[in-house]
Order: structure tokens, then C-alpha cells, then sequence
């Protein structure tokens, strides 16, 4: 009887539901399409270094995970108890019948236990659809051909997905049954009969306590970008956090009173079709919302910040990498008894498998530090960077030296004067710091005699072969401003040869062999610093997706299922307009207006809010280099259209549905 | 006298072929200018069926009801929300304020709805308020106010876009007698000074012995018809009683 009972409530409520069904669903569709990464791997070709860092992406996927499944847990209770409030009258009507508290618990329990089967099996045949998808994008991430495809299907990650979110659904059951055995059946009765209480807030106030929070919001925003030197330890990141979070709760609250004053000022819009109504709506909305807003608010901008940074991540790096790793291989060592080329030839290896190799050593002064390089500038660089070593002694490379290097590279070449001195370099932020120094034309003395800078600013360029843009500075000199005492690294650049993949991943083995009998010897090829950057890449890059599809999943439902509630327990308000006569294309307008702006508040102050965001992202993560910064965040806002406007349009088409007369 | 409303023959059925139940059976009267009727009868009987039907919220089965010109039975979509904007005013048991607007604007709104130039809005409300004694609750919402005053904001909110009639279901059926009086006095006042015509559904006597004719109504039918003509209030309420008691058992709930 309580079985059929709760299948029935189901049924009939089925539209009240909708929402919440889809938030599950897609929930356990995306918890199974992240969790079965690794297994959607396994069918293409890789190495076996992309496979370790497939491995350990897999690793760090399941442990987000269970975050993410506390997220969904939360998300999961506040909407059941949503729609358990919306049940009150059915409960109370039970329990006026005599049916005792626990079997209320019962019916339920069932339909819970109905409606997480219904969603597992849903999500999950959605998830395994969508992974068939996410397979060509990880594909595409690790640069594998993905030229047979199959159907892959995860077992684990089912079982995994089943298993959290069986938690999660036993954990809604225990709450519910809480609820229901808390609560008095006059209350029970009486939901809705009582009238709402509008409290206007003080208009002085509300804009007192608005202006406050801009300035609030403007001091967070300066501290992130212009006036980041004031940010001088790691912990003071928290202020601009406090700030930001702290700002955006007050600009909530003393928005809905501020609103409708102004508004109120002008009787010609406010008094013109249902603008007042609408109005009046919107503001006791908002009023009653203040937390849930300000918390959608900071989760659509981490959404917006995680998917932007992580997207132009992965662009900028794959970028980089073909200018900054133009050769196959490099070895250092700062072992200076044999060259490097000896000990390779020592090794048998020579001309045959390697082709434009070169060698030449890195200098150093003890005496020529960045602190002296840097010369009067240093005080100033000092308060804003006081984090920098300083005392570090700075890298020396002859000119002639790095000029062979640079053509091999395919970099610009350049000349000295005997007297004169230059600095390469390609981090942005210490290219800034240099610039200070050169522009004061500072000299430097090296074994007694002094340099000019020929340049007033760093010229571009880089040695070591990496990922990223992290060359902090090189010193360029004659080569007679150094000797070999100086000499503390021995480098060697080459390239393979080959001709085909194969012959290349042969040498490649070999080379690596070598550099393990040496130990001295340190190696940096070509194909490591790839499948390195590769991996990072994605691995940011699935981190940030997972994260921010599911916070935005999760504030778009909050949004929905209030709006929605909304929508139900102002019915009558609706009725009521409709027999003053108020056309059904007006009214459905106002409800468009009404979930317009409910939706679009929230957003528009997080996309404020990311622009700042994204900014110090850049700053923080500029050795990653920003060009494709653009493409990412017209992806970020393709994600966010397609979620957050389907929750959008969904709530609008359902809360018609809601207030439509019936017949 | 020029007509307002007119029903002719209507008819109205609930249920289905096994229990069919007549709500209105071939229904017919007129009401004429600034006339203030009431309509009597019990639970039952069909008098919410029949305000339902002329106020364009329920569909008749049979028969024709105009107002003035209009055969609303033939009006469809938003052809009734316009009609019904243009042509009628309502007061219900409930008030029916919008409680997330003040009185103030609860008026504007009606007023807003049909398109009305928002400059004219504050002195037609003042003007309103006024004549009806609630100009203090102008700026106060409905939780803020009393049962009789809420009542008299939605009369008043009935008359402010000038219908052609005001429909009034028993709206006295939620006030305690004191405020119940002070409405009647208010309906009357718009019926005598606004010249406004009035169609009132009540149970109750006393409330539909302010009005100036009474017609009862028994098992979808017209049962009876009074006129006030120059009685008294208390000499019609008496007359009142007794067709009630001639009603039966059904309607002496009522008193």
C-alpha cells in the first residue's frame, strides 16, 4: 500500500520534479564520465609516460570526486527539502487520516529509494553516452589517433558512481525521516495560509551599506591586479577573498531595497504594466535569497575563473612548446672534469645518432649578484618583491656562445662592444624588474672591469629548454670578460638522427640509458618536456571542467528549484492578476522578467567579479604565457550558455506550466 | 433604465453521465444600471456557479449572458482577460490583495493593467481612498491592516477603473460584524454616490438586506425575488428572513 502510495506521488509530481531529476541525472552522468577517464584510455596507443600521468590525473580525478560528491550531497538535501516543503498539506492530510509518523518516513523512503534508482540508471546510460564523447577530447588532449573507435564502457566507475551516490540518497532518507518525525501537524496545516511580512529595509541605510561595499569590492579588485605589491605574503590573499565574499553578501542586501526605491522614483515605468508587481516580486525575492545569492554569486565565479585559467592553460602551453623546446635534446652538468662530449663518445655515441650538437658552459661571479645587477633599483624592487633572491649569483653565458646557440635555436643574434653587456630573458614579471635596472643604464663589474648595458631593456630569448616561459635572466658578455675558473655548468644541445618517429624514440631510449650511467649528468629531451606539458595541460584541464560544470550545475539548480517554489506558492498572486484582466502575454512576461533577473543578478556581478579574477590568475600563472586567454573564455562562456540558459529556460517553460489556469 | 447585465436561459452541469448534477437550470434575470443585487441561496445551490459564469471564469453550457453589448459567452483567450480588465470589478471573500504590495499600489496596479496614464494614477487613487475612508492605509500592506480595511482597499480597487459592474462574492464572509457593517455602508456609498451597479453574492441576510433587490436561488432556479422598494433596512431585513425561512432547514445555517 505505502509502495504504491509513493510510486503514484511520484507519478503526479513528476513535473514538480523536473528539475530536480535532471540535476541528478546530470550529476551522476558527470560523475561517471570523469571517474572513467582512465578506462577510456586504455584502447589508444600511448607511451608509457603519458600513460603514468594518465594514471596519476586518474588519482587526483578521484579524490575531486569526493568533494564533488559532498557538493552534490548538500545540493541533493536542500532540494529534497524543497520538495518536501511543497508537501506539507499532503503530509498533514496523512496524518489527520491517523497514519502514524513512520510510515509517512516510509513513503518516503521509497520514493527516494525510486527516484535515486530512476536517476542512477538515467544518468548513467547519459553518462556512458556523454563518455563516448569525452573520449575523443581526451584523446585530442594526449595527442592520441583515435582511429579505431570503440565502445567503452566502465565498469569501475559504475560502481563507483552507484556506491557515492547510494551515500548520498541514504544520507537525503536519514535527513527526510528527521524532518518528518520534527515536525507538528498544525504547521503541517498551515504552510502557506500565512500572509508574507515585508520588511522595507531603510533606504539611507541600504545605500550607505551599498556604497560601502563597492569600495569594499573596489579595494579586493585593486589589491589583485594594480596594487598586487601590497599583497606580500601568501596568507594576505585571504583579504581580497574576505573582501570580495564579504562585499558581494552586502551588495545582495542592500540591492532589493535600493532597487525598488529608485525605481519608485520614477512612477511613469514604475506604474506602467505590471512593472510594480514585477518589481515588488523580484525585491522580496532577493530579500528572502540574500545568502543563497551571494553564494551562487562566488560559485559561478570560481566556475568562471577554474574553466577560463584552466582552458588557456592548455592552449598557451601547447603553444609554447614548439618555440620553446626547438631542439631534441639537451644535457648539463656542473661535473667540469670531462666534457660532455667525451663522455658521450665514451659511450658510443657520436654523429650517428646525434646531429647539430653543441657544447659551451655557463659562467658565474660570486661577486655579481642580482642585488648588484640591479643596482639602485633594488630598493625599490625590494619593498615591492621582498620574496626574490637576491643574493643569488647571476648566470653568466659568453656572447659567441649563445649566438651559435640562438641559430640553432632559430633566435635573433646580436653583437657586443668589449665594454658593453646585455641580459636575455622571456618571464614577463622579471623581465619588468630588469627593465627597472637597464633603464637606469646600471653597469656591472666582472673581474674588475665594468659593462654597460647596450640595451635598455631585456631582449627575449631563453637556454634551457622548457615548457614555459621561465628563463628569469641571462648576462650576456664579450668573450673576454670571463675565463674558465669561472665555468660551473657544462651544457650540450643536439638534435636526433632521424628521420621517423620510431628512429627518434630509439634514440631516445639510448640517450636515456646513457644519462642513467652517468648520474652526474642531467638530461632534458624534446619528447619529455611534451608529454610533461601534455599531461599538465589535461590535467588542469579536466580538474577545471569537472569542478566548474558541477558548481555551475549546482547553483543553477539552487536557483531553479527556488524560483520554481516560488512560482508554485505565488499561484494565486497570478490568478489574481489575470481576473483584473491583465493579459495572459503580460503576465507570462513578468515571469520571464522575474527569472531573468533572478538568474542574471548573480551572474552578472561573478562576471564582474572574473574579470578581476582572471586578471590575477594571468599575473600568478604568467609563466604560462596568455595568448590564447580569448578562445578559452568564449569556451567558458559556450559551457556557461548551454547550463546555465538550459536551467534558465527550463525553470521558465515549468513555472509557466505552473501558474497556467487550468481549464 | 439601461440594462447592464443580462442572463438569459443559462445552464450549467457538474458531474458526469452516471450522477449529473444541474448547477444552473435555464437560468434567467437582468440587472439595470446602478442597481445593487443581491443573490441569496445556500451551500449548494449554484450562486458561486452562477457569479463564476458572468464574471467570464467558468463557461456556461447553455444560454447567453450580456453585458451591455457583449454576448460573453462567445468571447475567447484574451479576448475575456480584456473584457473582464474593461467591464468588471471584483471583491472576494479573501480579499485577494497582493500581499507584496501596499494599498496604494495594489490600486495602481488595476489601473496600470488597463494602460492608464500613470500621471492620472495618484489622483484617482486619492479620490477613491478618500470617498471610502482609507487614506491612511494608503502606504500600509495587507498584513499591516485589519480584515474591513483590507475589504474596503479591494473595493475600492473594484471601482477605480470605472467597470460596468462590480461583482462581489461574499464579501462579508471573512469580517466580524463591526467591519462587516463598515463594507456595507462603503457598497452602498459606491452604489448611491458612484453610481456604480453592484452584483453581490451572499448567504447571509443582513449583508443582503443593504441591497436594493434580492434574488434566491434554490437548486440552480430562481426561487424568489424581492424588491426593497421604500422599506427600511430593518423592515427589508425582516422580509428577507422570512422568504429564508420558507427556503427550509437549508439556509437557517445562515443566520
Amino acid at each position: 500500500m505505502l509502495c504504491k502510495l509513493s510510486l503514484k506521488n511520484i507519478k503526479k509530481s513528476f513535473k514538480d520534479y523536473t528539475i530536480y531529476f535532471f540535476t541528478l541525472i546530470l550529476g551522476v552522468a558527470i560523475f561517471y564520465v570523469f571517474n572513467s577517464i582512465d578506462s577510456q584510455t586504455v584502447m589508444m596507443n600511448l607511451s608509457d609516460s603519458k600513460r603514468e600521468i594518465i594514471q596519476m590525473m586518474t588519482n587526483m580525478l578521484s579524490g575531486i570526486s569526493v568533494f564533488i560528491s559532498i557538493v552534490l550531497g548538500f545540493l541533493i538535501i536542500y532540494a529534497s527539502r524543497f520538495l518536501m516543503r511543497r508537501r506539507h498539506k499532503e503530509f498533514g492530510l496523512y496524518m489527520l487520516l491517523g497514519m502514524n509518523k513512520s510510515s509517512i518516513s516510509k513513503i518516503l523512503l521509497l520514493e527516494t529509494f525510486f527516484i535515486g534508482l530512476l536517476s542512477l540508471v538515467v544518468g548513467l546510460g547519459l553518462g556512458v553516452i556523454l563518455s563516448q564523447v569525452m573520449s575523443l577530447l581526451v584523446a585530442n588532449m594526449f595527442e592520441a589517433d583515435m582511429t579505431q573507435f570503440r565502445f567503452v564502457f566502465s565498469q569501475s566507475a559504475m560502481i563507483k558512481t552507484i556506491i557515492y551516490f547510494g551515500i548520498i540518497y541514504v544520507i537525503v532518507m536519514i535527513f527526510n525521516t528527521i524532518i518528518v518525525n520534527k515536525c507538528k501537524l498544525i504547521d503541517l496545516l498551515q504552510t502557506g495560509r500565512h500572509s508574507e511580512n515585508i520588511k522595507i529595509k531603510n533606504p539611507y541605510l541600504c545605500t550607505i551599506i551599498f556604497i560601502i561595499a563597492v569600495i569594499m569590492l573596489g579595494i579586493s579588485y585593486y589589491l589583485v591586479t594594480g596594487g598586487i605589491q601590497y599583497l606580500q605574503d601568501a596568507s594576505s590573499i585571504f583579504i581580497p577573498i574576505i573582501l570580495g565574499c564579504l562585499s558581494t553578501f552586502l551588495i545582495f542586501w542592500s540591492l532589493s531595497g535600493l532597487l525598488l526605491k529608485i525605481l519608485m522614483a520614477y512612477p511613469k515605468l514604475y506604474y506602467k504594466n505590471l512593472n510594480c508587481f514585477t518589481l515588488r516580486q523580484v525585491s522580496s525575492k532577493i530579500n528572502t535569497t540574500v545568502i543563497s545569492m551571494s553564494v551562487i554569486c562566488i560559485m559561478l565565479f570560481i566556475t568562471i575563473c577554474v574553466s577560463a585559467s584552466a582552458l588557456s592553460l592548455k592552449n598557451s602551453m601547447n603553444a609554447n612548446l614548439t618555440e620553446l623546446a626547438p631542439m631534441d635534446i639537451s644535457l648539463s652538468t656542473s661535473n667540469l672534469d670531462q666534457p660532455i662530449t667525451t663522455q658521450l663518445s665514451n659511450a658510443n655515441i657520436t654523429s650517428q645518432q646525434l646531429k647539430d650538437a653543441f657544447e659551451f658552459y655557463w659562467y658565474q661571479d660570486p661577486n655579481l649578484t642580482i642585488k648588484s645587477t640591479l643596482g639602485t633599483a633594488y630598493d625599490i624592487l625590494y619593498q615591492q618583491y621582498p620574496y626574490l633572491q637576491y643574493d643569488a649569483p647571476e648566470d653568466i653565458i659568453r656572447i659567441s656562445d649563445y649566438n651559435q646557440l640562438a641559430s640553432l635555436y632559430g633566435q635573433p643574434t646580436y653583437t657586443l662592444a668589449e665594454d658593453e653587456y646585455m641580459i636575455i630573458a622571456n618571464f614577463d614579471s622579471w623581465i619588468s624588474i630588469r627593465n627597472q635596472a637597464l633603464s637606469n643604464r646600471e653597469s656591472i663589474t666582472i673581474k674588475g672591469k665594468t659593462y654597460v648595458p647596450k640595451y635598455t631593456s631585456c631582449q627575449e630569448g631563453f637556454v634551457i629548454m622548457e615548457g614555459n616561459h621561465t628563463n628569469t635572466g641571462i648576462i650576456l658578455v664579450p668573450d673576454e670578460a670571463v675565463d674558465s675558473s669561472m665555468r660551473y655548468v657544462d651544457y650540450f644541445v643536439a638534435n636526433y638522427q632521424a628521420t621517423s618517429d620510431q628512429e627518434k624514440e630509439n634514440i631516445e631510449q639510448q640517450m636515456l640509458t646513457f644519462a642513467q650511467n652517468n648520474n652526474t649528468i642531467m638530461i632534458n629531451t624534446k619528447l619529455d618536456i611534451y608529454e610533461a606539458s601534455i599531461g599538465l595541460g589535461a590535467i588542469v584541464t579536466f580538474i577545471g571542467l569537472y569542478l566548474g560544470i558541477i558548481f555551475l550545475i549546482s547553483s543553477a539548480a539552487i536557483l531553479a528549484l527556488k524560483e520554481l517554489s516560488d512560482s508554485a506558492d505565488n499561484k494565486q498572486r497570478y490568478t489574481m492578476l489575470r481576473k483584473l484582466g491583465a493579459d495572459e502575454k503580460l503576465i507570462n512576461r513578468s515571469l520571464l522578467q522575474q527569472i531573468a533577473i533572478f538568474f542574471l543578478l548573480p551572474l552578472a556581478l561573478a562576471t564582474i567579479h572574473s574579470i578581476f579574477g582572471i586578471m590575477f590568475s594571468n599575473y600568478i600563472f604568467e609563466t604560462f604565457g596568455n595568448e590564447k586567454l580569448l578562445v578559452s573564455i568564449l569556451m567558458t562562456a559556450c559551457f556557461l550558455i548551454i547550463i546555465y540558459g538550459g536551467y534558465f529556460l527550463i525553470t521558465y517553460f515549468c513555472s509557466k506550466n505552473i501558474i497556467r489556469e487550468r481549464a | 433604465m439601461e440594462k447592464i447585465l443580462q442572463v438569459e436561459k443559462i445552464e450549467k452541469y457538474y458531474g458526469n453521465k452516471g450522477s449529473l448534477t444541474k448547477a444552473l437550470d435555464r437560468l434567467s434575470f437582468q440587472v439595470e444600471k446602478q442597481e445593487f443585487v443581491a443573490i441569496m441561496g445556500a451551500s449548494g445551490s449554484g450562486k458561486t456557479t452562477l457569479l463564476n459564469c458572468i464574471s467570464t471564469i467558468d463557461k456556461v453550457a447553455a444560454g447567453h449572458i450580456y453585458v451591455g453589448d457583449t454576448d460573453i459567452t462567445k468571447l475567447k483567450g484574451n479576448q475575456l482577460n480584456r473584457f473582464r480588465r474593461e467591464n468588471i470589478g471584483f471583491i472576494f471573500q479573501d480579499f485577494n490583495l497582493l500581499d507584496t504590495l501596499t494599498a496604494y499600489e495594489n490600486m495602481a496596479l488595476a489601473l496600470s493593467i488597463q494602460q492608464e496614464d500613470p500621471s492620472k494614477i495618484a489622483t484617482k487613487i486619492e479620490e477613491i481612498a478618500s470617498s471610502l475612508g482609507i487614506t491612511k492605509v494608503l502606504q500600509k500592506y495587507p498584513y499591516q491592516m485589519s480584515g474591513g480595511e483590507k475589504q474596503r482597499v479591494a473595493a475600492a480597487r473594484a471601482i477605480i477603473t470605472k467597470p460596468k459592474i462590480i461583482l462581489a462574492d461574499e464579501p462579508t464572509g471573512a469580517l466580524d460584524s463591526k467591519s462587516a457593517k463598515m463594507l456595507l455602508e462603503s457598497l452602498d456609498k459606491l452604489n448611491r454616490d458612484l453610481a456604480a451597479t453592484i452584483l453581490m453574492v451572499t448567504h447571509d441576510a443582513f449583508t443582503a438586506s443593504y441591497a436594493s433587490r434580492v434574488i434566491f436561488i434554490k437548486d440552480g432556479k430562481i426561487f424568489n425575488e424581492l424588491y426593497r422598494g421604500n422599506d427600511t433596512r430593518k423592515e427589508f431585513f425582516d422580509r428577507i428572513i422570512d422568504v429564508v425561512t420558507l427556503l427550509g432547514g437549508d439556509l437557517s445555517d445562515a443566520l
